[in-house]
């Protein structure tokens, strides 16, 4: 698991590194992704490690709209209204998709979904081993794009110092409404190394999204390498704590880390002090 | 002088409200609607005229209804006395998270998230430990009568829920022209030009934040003693906190009247939608949710900001990135 979270995290942490905004529509979207693979596979059967190449575009080309077309007209140039705006996305989608597919919780059958693999000592389930891997893939590709082409370069820039590269004749709001469609096609992908192993209902997106700010506060606020540790430190955590202490309170434990570590280093235990 | 005088005014008119209706849509109505105002101007004591955004309100919420049951399932208080005892623990819960919180200089998103944080793990507490009954919640048994706070009719409540909506305007009526509503606004501008001219801006924050949530926990025990039950989701989770802030928003934060304008709109517009779809799950919350988004894209500062701020809010859209 630790390594979808990554990747969900990931995703959150480009759009908060670059827009620096925390989008709390990330859970609600993560959920949209989800029911997407869903359908796929009910309706025209197609596998959901196949969908990606579908779900992916499909969550950036939401990603892109939703920014350009919502959230960037609503900001009037202040942080609070993008937190609130995302906000009501999160609160519509999530009830929209209440409405439509009831508070019913779906998973899917492939053939695979019962295969375990042996791992030295440990068995574990084939859907695991390959969300691990997926997910990891998608990662290394993202950090590629991020620090080797002109694309990524860009959002670097526009990240650090937007007015400069404004003048530099990078197109502000084109690279903003990309880094938010980027960040939701990593959704895209999380959903569909997810679901095989997992299911969906209309909240599913809330037992994620203070996962993902727990990874990205943990990981510092916009950092790529940290996000991904952070990620992986949690699906520990997560684990560890619901052996000990059961299922439901297993939960808390990642509050609690939550709480403390924005209280006592608010910059992540990878971040840089500001 | 001139809040007071309307203040007083909205009281004694919405308190002859049940003595002429008797119709009951009317007076659920009303008792509903004062009800999200009473929420709503909760959140903008603190979100509004303190500019600190919770996510997480139904927190102090939450713990009013708890302490409100378990004061009088498992302790035997009497329900006007758990109303104040809930009060008290409501703000004890707000001094600790606004401490926590302002302490470690929190503010703006990170805020937000630990509210929201703080409400989560409230909620799954009250899931897990046996004195809030867990998943099953907790029922009050129906004893009417006005020493028991269960009235006969609607219109016991109104006064009731009339009586703590009138404290919430006046003490937002105190924040308009005190001494202390000078500092919390001062904070809520600039903070770091208000702690240079000498405001303990921590310490304002968190009267604010106390404020806020007693008023908060008010409205948990009313809840609890109109509907007479209660368990985690309803306490907790993020329904309340939602109809909290988008009240606030959509009547204009940081007003005197907006939150009750906001309150009454918002509920209108539900009942509409009820009215058109039937009762389906979640449509009261994608109205709520559609709502902020327009009011955010066309009128951020609310219904009561329309006439006095087309001028501002055309200078705010250009100069806006």
């Amino acid at each position: 698991m630790g390594a979808v979270y990554a990747l969900i995290a990931l995703g959150l942490t480009l759009i908060y590194g670059v827009l620096h905004i925390i989008n709390f529509a990330h859970g609600a979207s993560l959920m949209v992704a989800l029911y997407g693979v869903y359908f796929l596979k009910q309706k025209l059967n197609i596998d959901p490690y196949l969908a990606l190449p579908i779900v992916a575009p499909a969550m950036f080309a939401f990603g892109y709209g939703l920014q350009r077309i919502v959230i960037n007209r609503a900001s009037h140039g202040k942080d609070e209204n993008i937190l609130l705006v995302t906000l009501g996305i999160s609160i519509v989608l999530e009830n929209l998709a209440l409405l439509f597919f009831k508070s019913d919780t779906y998973s899917i059958d492939t053939a695979y979904t019962l295969a375990t693999i042996s791992i030295g000592p440990a068995v574990v389930p084939l859907s695991k081993v390959i969300a691990f891997v997926g997910a990891l893939a998608v990662s290394s590709i993202l950090l590629i794009i991020m620090h080797r082409t002109d694309l990524g370069r860009a959002i670097r820039a526009v990240a650090k110092e937007k007015q400069g590269a404004r003048l530099m004749g990078i197109d502000v709001d084109h690279v903003y409404a990309l880094s938010f469609g980027i960040g939701l096609a990593c959704l895209g992908a999380a959903a569909c190394f997810l679901l095989p192993a997992y299911y969906v209902n209309p909240l599913v997106g809330n037992g994620f999204v203070l996962i993902a700010f727990t990874i990205v506060v943990l990981g510092g606020m916009g950092s790529f390498v940290g996000a991904l540790l952070g990620g992986l430190l949690i699906g520990v955590v997560e684990s560890i704590g619901g052996l000990v202490l059961g299922e439901s309170l297993g939960q808390v434990g990642i509050f609690i880390i939550f709480i403390a570590v924005l209280l006592f280093r608010p910059q992540g235990l990878f971040g840089s002090r500001q | 002088m001139k809040d007071i005088r309307l203040i007083a005014l909205f009281t004694v008119t919405v308190a002859l409200i049940p003595v002429f209706i008797r119709s009951g849509v009317v007076l659920n109505f009303l008792m509903m609607g004062l009800y999200a105002t009473l929420l709503a101007q909760a959140w903008n004591v603190l979100g509004g005229f303190g500019g600190q955004f919770s996510f997480g309100h139904a927190l102090f919420f939450g713990t009013g209804a708890y302490v409100q049951a378990i004061a009088q399932l498992q302790l035997d208080v009497n329900p006007w006395c758990a109303l104040l005892l809930a009060m008290a623990v409501g703000s004890t819960v707000g001094a600790f998270v606004g401490a926590v919180s302002f302490r470690f200089g929190l503010k703006g998103s990170y805020f937000a998230l630990i509210t929201l944080a703080f409400a989560e793990v409230f909620r799954i507490v009250a899931l897990s430990v046996p004195f809030t009954g867990a998943g099953v919640g907790l029922m009050l048994p129906l004893r009417e009568a006005t020493a028991n706070m269960q009235f006969s009719s609607r219109s016991g409540y109104i006064w009731l829920i009339l009586g703590l909506v009138t404290l919430a305007l006046l003490m937002t009526a105190w924040l308009r022209h005190s001494r202390f509503g000078a500092y919390l606004q001062a904070v809520r501008d600039n903070e770091d030009a208000a702690r240079a001219i000498g405001v303990n801006a921590s310490s304002t924050k968190l009267w604010a934040t106390m404020m806020s949530a007693m008023l908060m926990a008010a409205a948990g025990a009313f809840y609890f003693q109109v509907f007479q039950y209660i368990d985690p989701g309803l306490a907790f989770g993020p329904h309340t906190s939602v109809e909290a802030l988008v009240g606030a928003i959509v009547g204009g934060m940081g007003t005197l009247w907006g939150p009750l304008l906001g309150a009454l709109v918002l509920h209108v517009l539900s009942d509409l939608t009820r009215n058109l779809f039937g009762q389906l799950p979640g449509i009261s919350m994608v109205v709520y949710g559609s709502v902020l988004i327009l009011i955010m894209l066309f009128l951020p500062r609310g219904i009561s900001g329309v006439g006095s701020s087309w001028h501002t809010l055309f200078k705010n859209n250009r100069q806006g990135l």
